[in-house]
């Protein structure tokens, strides 16, 4: 069975007197392991589609299961649960508290985890080192750059060990170097066994991804796995060809 | 989320903004302060009326020579002496619920000893007064019966006409002139401190009542028995009530009064005196009280407001928290710490200024400061109470944003 099962998944809103099909009878399973991207212009349920894998929302009907549990009928602390122990979330945003420094923000799934101060420190401390921000542990936000904020949004989404981490337009934010150096990260991340899914609407960081869901109208429109581009490799290329802009 | 985390993430983040939580808070703390006051300067004044009415002794009514009408002219009280030593017997006789009764004579006088003189209060009284007035001796005796009985010239005097004469010298068997009249120490007086009225009630000379009403006070007196007031000392547990209109029917009788005449005589009741000083303290305290209460109320609506200003700040926060796996009550919880936190703390200020304003108080009143833990916690306790029930709203709020929007909101 899949990590991730979606049953004729609908969710509906009422706006202003219409009904609005977010999400109009979605089926598709995603295995343990996978790297999905996720594409498709505004309005297609993409968005629709991430909160309800992410348990932020519930379907208005058909049935979702997150590693073999029926997700589509548990009540806010049931989902609560589910998101604090088996979701990463990494938003375009970062959405990191500038009050708290890079520790902090990483520990604090673990805070509603339950998990002991000192573990939560040394566990918060090892998420950090392994996306490579070993030595900015007591850095604010708002003394790193963008791709190092994002780093540490995708550190705490990591560090209760998720089954899957959802990143929604993970780099959107980021200027194009940036962004693929993300994109190295979360091959390496993905490479170690972490299913990851996430939203786009840029055609180039969607390649990185190992298979492309296209939504259009709540739709999935098509769902073919790919050809994986090694971003490291194009990180290299693209190091290489600066260096060679530079001698020119 | 363990209480302790919820704190930490809570003063962290009131210390975000440190002069909107200290402005939030100072409502909490007029409101502490001014209970904290309340209680020190209500309890302190209550704890002197209580003191000064024992110094007084106990369960006593004074009867003071009332107004006469001579020719027309109406004097005041107390300006004839109506009274006599009889009066004072046949009270003590007659009126069963009284324990004893103690006649006595008042006025100031010059006194001098060796090479010193001092102006103080001299008495004229018999042994009931040491009774009526519940005070002893502290060195030396109290006059003899037959002292009393004859009037001879001997004397008490308080501690302060004694440091006053004697310095440090022991005044025991020395001799004191008062208006130029020698008589004998033979004891000093315990300390008393101040009465009810900020009199000095160590400065004060005591003598037999004859010997004073002879030589010193009451030499024009027509009537040789007159005397200038009377104490009556109520049993203990009898109604002092009671005894006034006992006392002043039988005194009626005894000065042959015909039913239209007014009183020659007045009686007072020590208790009731002391008792207006207290209700004027209550009346202070109650003042605070509802300043306090107020500002209580103006400082919690303040939190609320801030409250809900935050949660409209950190809509995004929350969005991430819910994200994150906090729980509806998590975030809940969070918001209603840190409006508890922030009356708290402003509790805590408040009681500090509390105190210090109590302090200055009661050294300008001269009450005893009477500071109680109990009211301290109380206090504390009260203002984190205040945040919790203002801070619920805001935090019900916090709680029940949909993470999706929350997350979403700019």
């Amino acid at each position: 069975m899949a990590l991730i099962e979606l049953d004729n998944l609908t969710r509906f809103y009422r706006l202003g007197g219409e009904t609005v099909k977010a999400l109009d009878g979605v089926s598709l399973a995603i295995d343990a392991g996978e790297f999905v991207a996720v594409m498709g212009p505004s309005g297609s349920g993409k968005s629709t589609f991430m909160n309800l894998v992410g348990c932020l929302d519930r379907p208005t009907s058909g049935a979702y299961s997150l590693d073999r549990q029926e997700m589509s009928r548990r009540n806010a602390d049931e989902l609560a649960y589910v998101r604090c122990h088996q979701i990463g979330f990494v938003f375009q945003q970062f959405n990191l508290l500038d009050r708290l420094d890079a520790l902090g923000n990483v520990e604090m799934p673990l805070i509603y985890a339950g998990v002991e101060r000192r573990l939560r420190r040394d566990r918060a401390a090892a998420a950090l080192t392994r996306v490579g921000l070993g030595d900015r542990l007591h850095h604010r936000p708002t003394e790193l750059s963008g791709g190092q904020q994002q780093r540490v949004a995708i550190a705490r989404a990591l560090v209760n060990a998720p089954k899957v981490l959802l990143a929604d337009e993970p780099t959107g934010a980021l200027d194009s170097r940036t962004s693929l150096e993300l994109m190295a990260l979360l091959q390496s991340l993905n490479r170690e066994g972490t299913t990851i899914i996430i939203v786009t609407h840029e055609a180039d960081i969607a390649t990185y991804a190992a298979r492309l869901i296209r939504f259009l109208d709540g739709k999935v429109m098509s769902d073919a796995n790919q050809r994986m581009v090694d971003a490291a490799e194009a990180l290299k290329a693209l190091t290489a060809s600066a260096a060679m802009e530079k001698v020119a | 989320m363990t209480p302790y985390d919820a704190i930490l993430s809570a003063l962290d983040a009131l210390r975000l903004h440190k002069l909107r939580s200290a402005l939030t808070m100072l409502g909490i703390i007029i409101g502490v302060g001014a209970v904290i006051a309340m209680i020190a300067v209500g309890g302190g004044a209550r704890e002197m009326v209580v003191a000064q009415i024992r110094s007084l002794g106990a369960n006593l009514l004074v009867v003071i020579p009332g107004n006469v009408t001579q020719g027309g002219v109406r004097l005041g009280f107390g300006a004839a002496s109506t009274l006599t030593e009889d009066d004072a017997a046949a009270i003590a006789k007659e009126v069963a619920i009284v324990q004893v009764t103690a006649p006595f004579m008042r006025g100031g006088a010059q006194i001098v000893a060796g090479g010193q003189n001092w102006a103080t209060v001299v008495y004229g009284v018999d042994l009931g007064w040491f009774d009526a007035r519940e005070w002893e001796v502290e060195s030396g005796r109290l006059f003899e019966p037959e002292e009393i009985a004859r009037g001879m010239q001997v004397a008490l005097i308080g501690e302060t006409v004694a440091k006053n004469l004697f310095g440090t010298a022991d005044p025991l068997r020395e001799t004191i002139r008062v208006r130029n009249v020698p008589f004998t120490v033979i004891g000093v007086m315990a300390k008393k401190g101040q009465s009810t009225f900020g009199q000095d009630q160590d400065d004060v000379v005591l003598l037999p009542l004859a010997a004073a009403r002879q030589r010193v006070l009451g030499r024009n007196l027509a009537n040789a028995r007159a005397v200038g007031s009377i104490y009556v000392k109520v049993r203990e547990g009898e109604s002092l009530t009671q005894a006034e209109e006992e006392v002043k029917a039988l005194l009626r009788q005894r000065h042959r009064l015909q039913p239209h005449q007014e009183d020659d005589f007045s009686v007072r009741n020590l208790a009731e005196i002391s008792a207006t000083r207290e209700a004027s303290a209550r009346t202070l305290a109650l003042l605070l009280a509802a300043v306090a209460g107020v500002s209580l109320a103006v400082g919690g609506i303040g939190i609320m407001n801030i409250m809900l200003v935050s949660v409209t700040e950190r809509t995004r926060e929350i969005g991430l928290r819910v994200a994150v796996g906090a729980r509806p009550r998590d975030i809940r919880r969070q918001f209603l710490i840190e409006a508890a936190s922030l009356a708290a703390i402003g509790g805590l200020v408040g009681v500090a200024i509390g105190v210090a304003a109590a302090y200055v108080i009661a050294n300008a009143a001269g009450w005893p400061l009477l500071i109680e833990t109990r009211a301290i916690v109380l206090a504390v306790a009260f203002s984190g109470l205040v945040g919790v029930f203002f801070g619920w709203y805001p935090a019900l709020r916090a709680s029940r944003l949909d993470p999706i929007e929350a997350l979403r909101h700019t």
